[in-house]
């Protein structure tokens, strides 16, 4: 073969590389009004609040689903970043965005109007959209009552509890809420009893301790309540709405607290472009119509007060929530992090 | 080959320098270029190093008391493991397929390579589904033993390190397999007949010559095997493992502390440099048998049990890496299809997934092509440094890469935008960082160790002689490149491109992190859906990839044979194809 046809030949995937390029890029380069939307929470569970918004307003939303390293992109990207919106979940990761200072605070009456005090930053750098609690999932047969998360750690349950990953961030904020009401040395004496009691390794999803006891590998798993509403509402497919259906759920609570609630939030970007675009957003998400679907998409507690709540959710019993501030909570959590792999949780 | 010394070892050829004669500009100016691919991998390296300097507070005491001991003991045990797993499945099936003939040895020839197709977290996925309680595996043997109750019957959990050994070693043998079997096909017929003719049993021919000569190429495999280990993600992090790569992505994520995180990765990454020195030097010890006689062996025929017992020992890799997840997948896929429909955009994301795939592997074809030119072209130590440091990227995990990578390609978008602002008023935004261009460069870096090391072993097959005549026939440097080497070096360029390819269909971390707004390629895709646990969502995205990586994984076993020389084919010293000397 000489080099001539070789190099035609190396041409026809240039080529063709050259010409698809061009459509790769999904934003569309006129000067229509967008919002750009970076953010942690899966791109399914946004779509029907970005589709009402552009119904709404006219406005386009490009949104990229970055699942860790949200900070860190924009951050490098500096001045350039094309980032208006920046949406995550669990309180925890929005103080991380905040700190790696790629927020700006905004404030206005909608938002402080619709956000309560305690689930929005005091000068205004993020607001909470929606809710979720960390509650225990039973076997039909187990039949807790009047359950503490304090109890997780009773040797009664020995190889018969199910949970993820210790170090994954909803267990960080439970085990950092466990510092915030007992302390550090009866927060470690509860994960390491808690350890004791794992029927497997602390592994996979919230889903998985579901189907666990299904399958009789456990008896009790955590998870949060956002899953038994997805399980049992059949939107992940008949499986799994067997696995919903086969398991009792309990809203624990702390002894002498509430049971244990994470957000998730949006913040406006520091470098944003089209900052009115995004506060525009952010203030339609928390609307009480808004709320409702944007809550109930993921099967979550709206923030605002008085918007719906999905049957489902509602169905498993009033939510007590924990009086203990997010803020300390995400402040306890180097801590939580830390003991968790001292006594060797996910090992 | 009567000269079959100087033909092993060019290294030694007097006066070899003299090549370089007439062309020096042109060679120092490849020199050059093999340097700034060398400063371009290093650039996310060298960002890391920045990151770790930040310092990391009150972090390693903690490390080393509570999280370092667990996780190199974990590591250590996946890759023993691992390595010794997949040599097992590999190596006997590549001495089966090269050197017998059995029933059904032609189709497990190519079909042994299908893992290849299949990312290892997929597999994971699948396997934890199929051996769930729930499942139909552990669902047939409590039928089968009268068990109502899932209660009844608790049977090992493949979350745990003996499940993540035997997940990953099912997608990772073809590696081993791969290399291994290359070699089995090339071994001179007459070592192991001298062998046999003094008196040395089959086995013993088997265990004192075959796999002694096929060594090096085993041990490239699974070093291969063992950084793909190393660095995954997914599957570990999925069926519970702590390894280091694990440990990295907690301290940076859970503990929100990069600069720990960083770190780490370079102690890893220093431990991944020894690995690499280590095969380097085994392979150096062993490289003037590569080529020899041209006579391939007679296949040995195995016929009635003994055939049988070979074709079922072959299938059960392909089995346990491929059939097993893709039916599992095939049929998730078909039950989602009828419960929510087929959604369009997963057509959009086949595309976007292809067309970043094809775009890294030209440029780190292109990328590769001048590195290992330079080495051959200019003989320089300088151009094996080059080289090595060329591989770098596949030895630093995905995420980790992808983070050193975010530094530089904005700061230069940055500083571009800026340039363009204030001198013409336009503002180019993010160029690298806001396109895919920066998931291509980003792909280059990761995979740059396959061409290069590819095209190395293309050229050390070809004899320095070929280069010889070119040039005192009259063939400038250029002009030797281009119709000696590049036609020889086809096989070994296709063989890279396709790897490369199916490596960028699956690759997921740095596209998670890097990839442009709106865009979503098919591994995001099913990313998206795990991370709500709703892998089964995925389904179909998932056997879509392993569809788009199958025709190249088939190429892949036609060209690596058709490029290994045997008397039938050409042999590369006496290239058919043979350049005019105009």
């Amino acid at each position: 073969m000489s080099g001539k046809t070789l190099s035609r030949k190396a041409c026809s995937p240039l080529l063709l590389a050259a010409c698809s390029w061009a459509m790769l890029s999904a934003a569309p380069a006129t000067a229509e009004e967008v919002v750009n939307v970076y953010t942690t929470r899966e791109p399914g569970l946004s779509a029907p609040l970005f589709e009402a918004f552009t119904k709404a307003t006219g406005i386009t939303v490009n949104s990229v689903f970055v699942k860790d390293g949200l900070a860190e992109r924009v951050k490098a990207e500096g001045a350039a970043s094309p980032a208006d919106v920046l949406m995550t979940v669990d309180v925890g990761n929005l103080l991380d965005v905040v700190d790696a200072g790629v927020t700006q605070p905004v404030e206005t009456a909608a938002l402080t109007a619709a956000v309560p005090a305690n689930l929005r930053d005091p000068a205004g750098n993020w607001y909470a959209l929606s809710m979720r609690a960390r509650l225990v999932y039973e076997a039909k047969d187990v039949k807790l009552a009047n359950f503490h998360y304090e109890d997780l750690a009773d040797p009664k349950w020995k190889g018969k509890v199910c949970i993820r990953s210790g170090q994954h961030p909803y267990n960080v904020a439970l085990t950092a809420a466990y510092i915030v009401h007992h302390g550090e040395a009866k927060t470690e004496d509860w994960l390491r009893g808690l350890k004791a009691n794992l029927a497997r390794k602390a592994t996979g999803g919230d889903r998985e301790g579901a189907r666990d006891i299904l399958g009789g590998i456990c008896d009790i798993a955590v998870g949060n309540s956002y899953y038994v509403g997805l399980m049992r509402s059949g939107k992940g497919g008949p499986d799994q709405k067997k696995w919903g259906e086969g398991i009792d759920v309990v809203l624990p609570t702390f002894e002498g607290g509430g049971t244990h609630v994470n957000v998730s939030g949006a913040a406006v970007a520091k470098n944003a472009p089209n900052k009115a675009n995004a506060i525009k957003l952010l203030e339609f998400a928390v609307s009480p119509d808004m709320q409702h679907i944007y809550a109930q998409q993921n099967m979550e507690y709206p923030i605002l007060a008085g918007a719906k709540v999905d049957p489902i959710i509602g169905d498993l019993g009033p939510l007590k929530v924990d009086p203990i501030s997010l803020v300390d909570i995400a402040k306890a959590r180097k801590k939580a992090s830390e003991l968790i792999d001292k006594v060797g949780f996910d090992n | 080959m009567s000269d079959a010394t100087f033909e092993q070892n060019p290294g030694t050829l007097p006066g070899h320098t003299s090549l370089q004669l007439p062309g020096t500009k042109k060679v120092s100016r490849l020199l050059i270029g093999a340097g700034a691919v060398a400063g371009f991998v290093l650039l996310p390296v060298v960002a890391l190093v920045e990151i770790a300097l930040q310092g990391s507070g009150d972090l390693w005491p903690h490390l080393v008391e509570s999280v370092l001991p667990v996780a190199l003991g974990q590591t250590l045990t996946l890759l023993v493991g691992v390595g010794i797993a997949t040599v097992l499945m590999a190596v006997p099936c590549a001495w089966l397929v090269a050197t017998c003939d059995f029933p059904g040895r032609k189709l497990l020839d190519w079909a042994l390579l299908l893992p290849l197709a299949v990312p290892s977290y997929i597999v994971a996925y699948s396997y934890l589904d199929v051996l769930h309680p729930l499942g139909p595996v552990q669902s047939a043997i409590r039928w089968g033993l009268g068990i109502s109750s899932p209660r009844g019957l608790h049977l090992p959990d493949v979350r745990s390190v003996g499940g993540c050994i035997f997940v990953l070693s099912c997608v990772l043998y073809p590696y081993v397999y791969f290399s291994a079997r290359a070699s089995f096909i090339v071994q001179s017929a007459a070592a192991l007949e001298v062998a046999r003719t003094l008196g040395a049993s089959r086995m013993r021919t088997i265990l004192r010559i075959a796999l002694p000569l096929a060594r090096p190429a085993i041990v490239a495999g699974v070093t291969l095997v063992l950084l793909e280990a190393l660095g995954d993600i997914g599957a570990s992090e999925f069926l519970g493992m702590r390894t280091l790569t694990v440990s990295i992505y907690t301290t940076w994520v859970n503990r929100a502390n990069l600069p720990g995180a960083a770190q780490i990765a370079l102690v890893m990454l220093v431990l991944v440099l020894a690995v690499i020195l280590t095969e380097r030097w085994a392979r150096h010890g062993a490289r003037y048998v590569a080529t020899g006689s041209t006579r391939p062996q007679a296949p040995l025929h195995l016929t009635g049990g003994a055939g049988i017992a070979a074709m079922m020992f072959c299938c059960l890799p392909i089995l346990l890496g491929f059939v097993v997840p893709v039916l599992h997948l095939a049929t998730a896929a078909a039950q989602r299809i009828e419960f929510s429909g087929f959604s369009g955009g997963i057509l959009v994301e086949t595309r976007n997934s292809a067309l970043l795939a094809l775009s890294g592997t030209l440029v780190a074809l292109a990328l590769g092509s001048v590195v290992a030119m330079a080495q051959r072209l200019t003989r320089s130590p300088l151009a094996v440094w080059f080289a090595r440091i060329g591989g770098l990227g596949y030895a630093v995990p995905g995420t980790v890469l992808a983070i050193g990578l975010l530094t530089p390609l904005a700061g230069f978008d940055n500083a571009v935008n800026r340039a363009m602002t204030s001198l013409f008023g336009v503002s180019t935004g993010l160029l690298l960082s806001g396109s895919g261009a920066a998931l291509v460069i980003a792909y280059a870096i990761r995979f740059l160790t396959i061409p290069i090391g590819g095209l190395e072993a293309g050229y050390s097959k070809l004899s320095l002689h070929l280069d010889m005549a070119a040039r005192s026939l009259g063939c400038s440097q250029r002009a030797t490149v281009r119709r000696i080497h590049l036609p020889l070096l086809r096989p070994a360029l296709a063989t890279a491109a396709l790897m490369v390819f199916v490596d960028g269909m699956k690759e997921l971390p740095a596209t998670l992190l890097l990839r442009p707004l709106g865009v979503e390629t098919l591994a995001t895709h099913i990313y998206a859906e795990a991370a709500r646990s709703t892998y089964e969502d995925g389904a179909l995205a998932a056997l879509l990839i392993v569809l788009v990586g199958l025709a190249p994984v088939i190429l892949l076993a036609r060209v690596s044979r058709a490029g290994v020389p045997t008397s039938t084919s050409r042999s590369p010293v006496s290239p058919s194809p043979a350049p005019d000397p105009r």
